[in-house]
């Protein structure tokens, strides 16, 4: 088998995960183009082991490790959604600008909701 | 084209088409199955290539538990069920001229760099014999650390997303001075039904 058919197809797979990662609003939907990325890595390390026939298998090992690190991120990134729609209602990552460096001057006169005093006090 | 070539062509088209349609769909519950799709034909592309065990670790993990994961946070946030227009943000245009920009240097550089290698495919290269005395033999140690690993996220998932973990004094302080503040009865019923992802986290771990 030609090695470009599945390299081709993990790096279509990476490039539509960055538009997703780059153009999608809600958190949830950032979080699943993260995973086709990470499945894209998965492919070529799978690839590569076949192509190399790696006798330590070393590219389909790091592919299970990547996956449990993938389900491992999952659960923690969900809770960190979770976390951020208790406190503010809404999970779009747009409005999320809390950090950003324009507001910072407007932000003493804002009142403080007894919300974002729970999340501070975290 | 040898017939291997020929249905990893299929299921990576497969792959990708459903890829894209989880990027541009409008309902996002529909992105989440569709996502199912493309992890199944992406596992269907491991069997083509030999590797057995990874396949069924990606139905079983991907398919069976981040899928399911997905559609829990999707249910705890309240998403519409319907269709939502404002799923994409105004910057889309330029987020697909990045990714096309991704997509034509890494294509451009995998054709070159490997266009016309081939690769042996070799019945039983991947099976789960030759990848258990791998993991047990040579990366022993990692996977130790990966299970450390495990236990860390899952202890922090759960005092992410349990609300009484530490905030109990602040909540007695409030609930004395204040009877009824408008965002706590909020965080206190949400704080119930995500304990139901928790558990479904354990179970799958």
């Amino acid at each position: 088998m030609h090695l470009a058919y599945p390299t081709v197809v993990a790096a279509l797979l990476f490039s539509i995960g960055v538009y997703g990662v780059l153009a999608r609003r809600n958190a949830i939907l950032v979080l699943m183009s993260v995973e086709l990325m990470l499945n894209a890595v998965n492919l070529n390390l799978v690839t590569f082991d076949v192509w190399l026939q790696d006798r330590l298998h070393g590219g389909q090992v790091l592919t299970l490790f990547t996956i449990v690190i993938a389900a491992a991120e999952i659960g923690i990134g969900l809770a960190i959604v979770l976390l951020v729609y208790r406190n503010r209602r809404m999970i779009d990552v747009d409005r999320l600008r809390d950090l950003a460096e324009d507001r910072t001057d407007e932000r003493p006169d804002r009142p403080a909701s007894p919300a974002r005093d729970e999340e501070a006090a975290r | 084209m040898t017939g291997q070539e020929v249905v990893f062509a299929l299921l990576g088209v497969v792959a990708v088409g459903s890829a894209l349609l989880v990027v541009t769909t409008r309902q996002l519950v529909h992105a989440a199955l569709w996502l199912v799709v493309s992890f199944g034909a992406l596992a269907g592309g491991y069997l083509v290539l030999t590797a057995e065990f990874v396949a069924w670790v990606q139905v079983l993990i991907y398919v069976g538990a981040i899928v399911v994961l997905l559609l829990f946070g999707i249910m705890l946030t309240r998403a519409p069920i319907g269709e939502s227009a404002d799923l994409d943000s105004p910057n889309r245009w330029v987020a697909a001229a990045v990714a096309a920009a991704t997509a034509a240097v890494l294509v451009t550089v995998l054709v070159m760099g490997f266009g016309d290698e081939r690769m042996p495919l070799r019945a039983g290269g991947g099976s789960a014999e030759e990848l258990g005395s791998a993991v047990f033999r040579t990366w022993v140690l990692p996977f130790e650390v990966l299970s450390v690993l495990l236990l860390a996220s899952l202890v922090g998932a759960i005092v992410l997303s349990r609300s009484d973990v530490r905030t109990k004094p602040d909540r007695a302080k409030t609930d004395r001075t204040k009877p009824e503040p408008d965002g706590e009865p909020e965080a206190e019923r949400d704080g119930e039904p995500e304990a139901a992802p928790d558990g479904e986290r354990e179970g799958e771990r």
